[in-house]
């Protein structure tokens, strides 16, 4: 026993040795996170506003961390009484991944839009909206969260998808938007009537496996925002890390508007577009996704 | 003066001359050099059942499969035990320039009875492929590489009739799962390899092209089963034989 102790600790220590390169691999080490924090890279700008990381280490600690983590990996202290997908996990920052972007799908999102996110916070979630912070402190906290992942060291930004101006609503363009609805097919997972009951509605999971929901066009607000333009993006951009696709290679933006104002008759919140389709008797699409007759 | 015209006339074409002599000389060279490996990948023991599919959620794809069910296509045999959908390529030995040129050919991963067709797809980093769609029914092709590999996933929609989708990895990954949101048992793979590379057929059989002469290791990949390895040894515009045995699990 005695004699074989001695052996089978080295073995431990070799097997350790071998393990070590895939192990730094896998994870970052404060060390890394250090350096990144300290290049030029992570820096954010928003507007006239520019950012630096070290200046949120604080705020991140008091106010982040609990949810997101010490090392940005979404597994804080509190993360394990999430319960998707009623409450979806916190953001793994390490991955470089973001749902709220105005950049294609694949690429990172712009300074803008991760500062728009701690401002708006994310509807139906643990997310509240930190708009309390000043704007320095929301571009501070941009800059300290691109420190986490690797991607922001190599990759820049992806270039913002072209948004042509807003036109005005009309009773077409609703039932254009209708069209585009059925064609693409949102319905399979978002429903019919837009109440998140459609065919592949209950089986879809997030990148990390968890269980997911679509958006209930009748319960709150879509997750990256509600304006116009944020829908607009939302469906032109695709939410990554989540099964929400990009659909620009086959919505034209000009029909993105046009489903733009028809998904604003699927929600309860007055709007023109709702008003209009009122007025229309607009019917909802058939069982089957196809267009009412 | 006009002699030195000629002269140095002369000189230009000698070295055009020479320069066309080497350069063909070099592609027979080269083309002598490049063998292959063939062979086969075999399953010893009982094939694993595959699960049948149940797409009842989306009439379009239960109608493909009428006449035959789909199921699982994890571990497919063919005749005499050949495994199929293995990914066979070359691990070790190869040289800097044969491991990093590109094919010129551009694979197609198919959405076809709301399957992926091939459903194992290999391709080199950097080298084009296609996601194409046969189906009257929207997909969302998803692929989810590992957040350490350097590779970026995406998602995509692709509606009926919707063009292909092209795009390239940029590092070798083995393997990128791919999968559809809205069918959630649809599940293929992607296996970026770096220099000449095979995928096996129906019955189990591969041809990998293209090897320049030397001392290698094969890999052979499979979804489930994991990875064999054999040395292989090609001679110049020979081809050589390496055959592989998955243990069924």
């Amino acid at each position: 026993m005695n004699s074989r102790l001695p052996q089978m600790t080295y073995a431990a220590v070799i097997a350790g040795v071998f393990a070590f390169p895939a192990l730094a691999q896998a994870q970052i080490t404060e060390y890394q996170q250090d350096q990144w924090l300290h290049t030029a890279a992570i820096t954010s700008h928003v507007g006239n506003v520019t950012g630096d990381g070290s200046g949120a280490e604080e705020r991140y600690r008091r106010y982040c961390q609990v949810c997101h983590g010490k090392m940005g990996d979404g597994n804080g202290e509190s993360a394990q009484w999430f319960e998707p997908p009623l409450y979806p996990k916190p953001r793994d920052f390490t991955l470089g991944v973001f749902k709220c972007r105005s950049t294609p799908t694949g690429t990172l999102p712009t300074d803008e839009d991760l500062y728009n996110t701690i401002g708006r916070g994310m509807d139906r979630s643990n997310m509240p909206p930190w708009n309390t912070f000043s704007e320095q402190t929301r571009a501070d906290l941009v800059a300290w969260i691109k420190h986490y992942s690797p991607r922001w060291q190599t990759e820049k930004a992806g270039p913002p998808i072209e948004i042509p101006a807003e036109p005005e609503v009309t009773a077409e363009r609703v039932k254009a938007g209708q069209e585009v609805y059925s064609r693409v097919q949102c319905w399979k997972c978002h429903g019919v009537t837009g109440n998140a009951n459609g065919p592949s509605a209950s089986t879809l999971t997030d990148d990390p496996g968890h269980p997911i929901l679509p958006y209930n066009f009748h319960e709150g607000r879509p997750k990256c925002g509600n304006s116009d333009t944020e829908l607009y993006k939302i469906f032109m951009t695709g939410l990554d890390g989540t099964p929400m696709p990009s659909f620009s290679d086959n919505i034209k933006p000009d029909e993105a508007w046009d489903l733009v104002f028809f998904l604003r008759t699927l929600q309860s919140y007055p709007s023109k577009a709702k008003e209009i389709a009122e007025q229309l008797h607009l019917k909802p699409l058939n069982p089957d996704g196809s267009l009412p007759k | 003066m006009k002699h030195g015209y000629k002269k140095s006339f002369g000189i230009v074409l000698a070295v055009v001359v020479a320069a066309l002599v080497v350069t063909v000389v070099d592609q027979r060279v080269k083309a002598a050099g490049e063998g292959s490996i063939t062979g086969s990948v075999k399953l010893n023991g009982t094939a694993p059942h595959m699960k049948g599919i149940d797409m009842s959620k989306d009439p379009y794809c239960a109608q493909q499969h009428t006449s035959s069910p789909a199921t699982l296509e994890n571990v497919v045999v063919g005749a005499n035990g050949g495994l199929h959908n293995v990914v066979l390529y070359i691990s070790e030995g190869l040289s800097a320039t044969a491991a990093s040129a590109v094919p010129s050919d551009e694979p197609s991963f198919d959405q076809k009875g709301c399957m992926y067709t091939p459903h194992v797809m290999a391709v080199d980093a950097n080298q084009k492929f296609k996601v194409t769609t046969s189906d009257q029914t929207t997909h969302n092709i998803h692929p989810l590489p590992a957040a350490t590999s350097g590779n970026i996933g995406w998602n995509k929609s692709q509606p009926p009739g919707a063009p292909p989708i092209e795009n390239s990895w940029k590092n070798q990954e083995i393997a990128i799962p791919v999968k559809c949101n809205i069918h959630p048992w649809m599940h293929g793979w992607h296996v970026v390899v770096k220099g000449p590379y095979a995928v096996t057929d129906d019955n189990g059989n591969f041809t990998i092209k293209n090897v320049p002469a030397g001392s290698y290791t094969v890999t052979a990949w499979q979804e489930d089963l994991g990875t064999q390895t054999a040395k292989v040894t090609v001679a110049g515009g020979q081809a050589a034989k390496a055959d592989f045995t998955f243990k069924a699990k």
